[in-house]
């Protein structure tokens, strides 16, 4: 168990001693090592389940949209980035803010389960760290891998180390700037691409959709009481059937219905069986809302309005057709 | 099922000549719901009419759906047809086969085709109709006015004058606009300051004008009858209860290289000053960027010598938030800029000036104290030559496209003084097209080319250059079909006259539509030219179009009928179209309340039942009908699709586009 595992477990263990909360909100461990799932801890005896390791990249804040509304208080765990979907949620009153215990906790990146599966490697029992190289110890035998090789795509480009909101943190080592390259990179690259090319590539990505929900239902943006796509009365939810290419509308109405409050928390290409890099989409919404009404973070504040529910005299003008593909 | 009547209007020949509306008229009997269906010549005509209510009576109809002109035309007329037959007249649809339709297609079969589409359109949606009925909100009897010129002034004191409490808010520190800084007025040649300042005083001494002068409109909120007002008081350093216009201040102020904006920055002033010695209010206001108390925290020598003692270093702007039933949008004009049209030389020369800057030059109260002396070396100039239209009729893309309609009168008014003060001065003119049009006015352009002798050439200069001290204007003669130069002492640009740019916020925060030009729209060009298309507000002066004085008084007379028309009222019919959340599927977001622009929505808890004996209390949105105007934003922002509105549902919308997209 690492020194921070064991900082976390110890803490949650307190608050629900001293009776400060009546549950906690972190990740229980799986079979193996890379396989924790998000769970509440109600007793102090429960947390020996508790896990906190390269593999907790799930972001707990949208389980708080129920959880808050229970009766006591509830410790939550989260991570820099996942902060900010939680603050989001304060500010579209979703989170009774009131009746969460908020413990900020450290995080040097999380490694992609199927990313290491891709390179052949499963049942990961014990890891170690050698410099830039994690050290596996699996099954089937040792694995060296080099961490940047492994890690969650929004790593690439962290939103930093800072807790937006937190009552307190948990944090020993020096931040790790995990960092690689641009976070619009991969927008570009398919702005500069022609129409019928970039038409083809979601075509190829969204073709894979199975239609499984798990993008919406980790999306902490997507917290409707009735979602469109579950709700006859819409005129959407069948719409999208009638359609060959149904997943079009699907994932785009749905980067429609979350722009302007989208964190980038990338939880949609994280759980997506399929790995269809969804994020992508969102990102695009969030370059174009940063270059026609001016730098925005989602989550960044738990009050105030959002780019587009918002009126500014810096705003672009309805006429001026917005060339996606000229910089600033 | 609705039994649906169909009504196609010929419109005359406007619609008839390019739709086959027999045709439409005919085969719409076979849609679904049409129990009647016929076409008419004249659909609005009391014939027409009748038609319709006969119909309703006859065969039950309970939904119409008529093919007509726009319904920004005739949607009241027929509704309240159809009310008169005892049928709801929110039941009434409008396919509109004119501007939409007969007015934009050239081939018959093409537009027939078009207009059968867009009666099926209307009638997917009348299917979907429900019985609306309109409340009622009463009206603030209050009057605002942007702008203190002498468009505002006009409306205000006809305002006041008919009992209702009127506020001007004002940008400067003194009311009198640009009118205020004018020699004297065309075609009288009466003096500016004369005929306006009176005005003036008894917009100061009426106890129903308010006038915030130094203020700014920050922000609005509401609708027709009921707006509220949010008014940035700038901080102008001194208390206007307290200063008493002695101007002692601004003799012993010892910053007195700040631009002197009224006379055009022709000459200095002190920080501390009184725009002018009629200002209204006669109250000082100190330059922050001048002031060297306020730069520094050293100096204060105006306060010592303030007898009143209202000099106030501390001064921060404050707000007041007022309530209006009615908003005239006054703003005014400013001369363009000229950098662009560098062949006139206007920033290498002193002595190229702008129209308005002569006018500062010849007044008595101007820098020169009315004497006519060149920039320059204050000199008399002995040849000055005027060009017209610089930035207008300009569609090089350095100017404006328009007419500035004024320059012709003020250069013929121009050019007449100097030949009557000064007979000994030429005075040259270029213009492109004399344009004077209007009681006594060509009168007036006669009689400076005839009795003052005043030389008018056709066609547009070229090069203004400076050779020996002499400014060589080179031009082309038109109507000798020849090039000149002539050397000129002083050179006058006839500058266009554009919007004055902060009526851009006003247009945006009032929701008040707006031209390429900055022109504000009236919501009829010949039949509502002094109503926006936004309720409640009002449109006086140049902030419409150009115009000279006499017109922007008569506009502005016109606004204050409208204002006291609607004033007048005591409760105005609320439109029933208002959005309504679905309370099952309400997020409690707050997104919906964020992009209402009349502060329609609050949030209320709420308690609903679970199920199983349990319930929950929940954050839900809460509409007011009487103050929500039915714009739909809510509805398109709301991610759960809970917000709703009615007489434009999304059901609604979605079977319209249903209907368009139909092979």
């Amino acid at each position: 168990m690492s020194e921070l595992e064991n900082k976390i477990i110890q803490r949650a263990a307190a608050l629900l001693t001293e009776g400060k909360v009546k549950r906690v909100v972190g990740w229980r461990k799986g079979e193996f090592i890379h396989d924790p799932s998000p769970a509440t801890f109600e007793t102090a005896d429960s947390l020996k389940e508790f896990v906190y390791n390269d593999y907790c990249g799930a972001n707990l804040s949208k389980y708080l949209v129920d959880i808050s509304k229970k009766e006591g208080m509830t410790a939550v765990f989260l991570k820099p980035c996942d902060s900010y979907s939680f603050n989001q949620l304060i500010k579209e009153h979703r989170i009774k803010r009131e009746n969460v215990y908020v413990i900020g906790v450290e995080c040097q990146g999380k490694l992609a389960q199927y990313k290491l599966e891709e390179k052949g490697i499963s049942g990961i029992t014990a890891e170690a760290y050698d410099g830039e190289n994690v050290v596996l110890d699996t099954l089937y035998g040792k694995e060296t891998v080099k961490k940047s090789d492994a890690l969650l795509d929004r790593c690439f480009s962290c939103k930093g180390k800072k807790h937006v909101v937190a009552d307190e943190t948990i944090v020993l080592g020096e931040p790790v700037d995990t960092t690689v390259g641009g976070r619009f990179d991969k927008v570009r690259e398919l702005e500069a691409m022609t129409e019928e090319e970039r038409f083809s590539f979601w075509q190829g990505q969204l073709s894979k959709c199975i239609r499984c929900n798990a993008c919406r239902n980790v999306c902490p943006a997507c917290s409707c009481l009735k979602c469109v796509f579950d709700n006859p009365q819409s005129g959407v939810a069948a719409k999208s059937n009638a359609d060959s290419f149904e997943e079009q509308l699907f994932h785009i109405i749905r980067a429609f219905h979350v722009s302007g409050r989208c964190t980038d928390c990338g939880e949609c290409s994280r759980v997506c069986p399929q790995h269809i890099p969804l994020h992508l989409l969102n990102r695009k919404f969030i370059k174009d809302i940063d270059a026609l009404y001016g730098e925005f973070q989602a989550g960044e504040a738990d009050e105030g309005k959002t780019p587009l529910t918002s009126y500014t005299e810096g705003d672009t003008e309805p006429n001026q057709v917005f060339n996606a593909t000229e910089e600033k | 099922m609705q039994r649906i009547g169909v009504f196609i209007c010929w419109c005359g020949s406007n619609i008839a000549a390019t739709v086959d509306v027999e045709r439409v008229a005919a085969a719409i009997k076979a849609e679904p719901g049409v129990v009647f269906s016929a076409d008419y010549q004249y659909m609005c005509s009391e014939n027409g009419q009748q038609l319709i209510k006969n119909a309703i009576k006859e065969h039950s109809l309970t939904g119409v759906v008529i093919g007509s002109c726009s319904p920004r035309m005739h949607e009241a007329t027929f509704r309240k047809a159809a009310a008169s037959a005892g049928l709801n007249p929110y039941m009434v649809e409008i396919a509109n086969l004119r501007e939409q339709c007969s007015w934009i297609h050239k081939e018959k079969e093409e537009a027939t085709e078009k207009a059968l589409v867009l009666v099926r359109t209307a009638i997917a949606k009348v299917r979907l109709n429900a019985p609306l009925t309109e409340g009622e909100s009463p009206v603030i009897k209050r009057a605002l006015v942007i702008g203190g010129g002498i468009a505002g002034i006009q409306a205000a004191l006809d305002i006041a004058e008919a009992g209702y409490p009127v506020d001007i808010v004002e940008k400067n520190a003194t009311i009198g606009g640009r009118m205020a800084q004018l020699d004297k007025t065309f075609p009288t040649l009466d003096c500016s300051a004369c005929i306006l300042t009176p005005k003036m005083v008894d917009c100061a001494q009426n106890e129903k004008i308010d006038i915030l002068s130094y203020s700014e409109v920050e922000d609005v909120k509401g609708f027709v009858g009921n707006f509220t007002v949010k008014i940035r008081r700038k901080a102008r350093y001194v208390d206007e209860t307290k200063c008493t216009g002695c101007k002692i201040c601004m003799t012993k102020c010892p910053s007195k290289k700040g631009l002197d904006e009224f006379n055009m920055k022709l000459n200095t002033r002190t920080a501390i000053h009184i725009p002018f010695a009629q200002a209204i209010p006669n109250v000082a206001v100190i330059d922050p960027e001048q002031c060297i108390k306020l730069k520094t925290g050293k100096c204060g020598i105006c306060q010592k010598f303030c007898g009143a003692g209202a000099i106030d270093y501390t001064m921060k702007d404050s707000f007041v938030e007022r309530q209006y039933g009615a908003i005239v949008v006054a703003t005014g004009f400013k001369p363009i800029n000229i950098d662009a049209f560098n062949e006139y030389g206007y920033n290498d020369n002193a002595d190229v000036v702008t129209s308005l800057e002569l006018e500062r030059l010849m007044n008595a109260a101007g820098p020169t104290n009315g004497v006519l002396l060149r920039p320059s070396d204050k000199t008399h100039p002995k040849v000055i030559t005027f060009i017209q239209c610089v930035g207008s009729r300009d569609v090089s893309g350095c100017g404006k496209p328009y007419c500035s309609k004024i320059c012709c009168m003020y250069t013929a008014k121009h050019a007449m003084l100097i030949r009557e003060k000064y007979p000994d001065t030429e005075v040259h003119v270029f213009y492109i097209d004399v344009r004077t049009p209007g009681k006594n006015y060509d009168e007036f352009y006669r009689r400076a080319v005839e009795q003052y002798d005043v030389d008018y050439i056709k066609g547009m200069v070229g090069k203004v250059y400076n050779e020996n001290g002499k400014l060589m204007v080179q031009g082309s003669d038109l109507l000798n079909n020849e090039q000149i130069v002539i050397p000129s002492d002083l050179v006058v640009l006839a500058t266009a006259i554009e919007p004055e740019p902060s009526v851009r916020k006003i247009a945006t925060l009032l929701t008040a539509s707006i031209d390429t030009n900055n022109f504000l729209n009236e919501s009829h060009p010949k039949l509502r030219p002094v109503e926006s298309p936004t309720a409640g507000v009002f449109l006086a002066g140049v902030c419409q179009g150009p115009k000279d004085i006499p017109e922007t008084v008569s506009q502005a007379s016109a606004c204050a009928a409208k204002v006291i028309g609607l004033l007048a009222k005591d409760k105005l019919k609320t439109n029933p179209c208002v959005a309504h959340p679905n309370e099952m599927m309400c997020n409690g977001c707050s997104q919906c309340a964020d992009v209402c622009a009349y502060g329609a929505i609050t949030y209320v808890d709420k308690e609903f039942r679970l199920g199983g004996g349990k319930t929950e209390v929940r954050r839900v949105a809460s509409v007011n009908p009487a103050v929500c105007q039915g714009c739909g934003a809510c509805t398109v922002t709301c991610p759960s699709g809970a917000m709703d509105l009615s007489g434009f549902s999304s059901k609604q919308i979605m079977s319209e586009v249903e209907a368009i997209c139909k092979k």
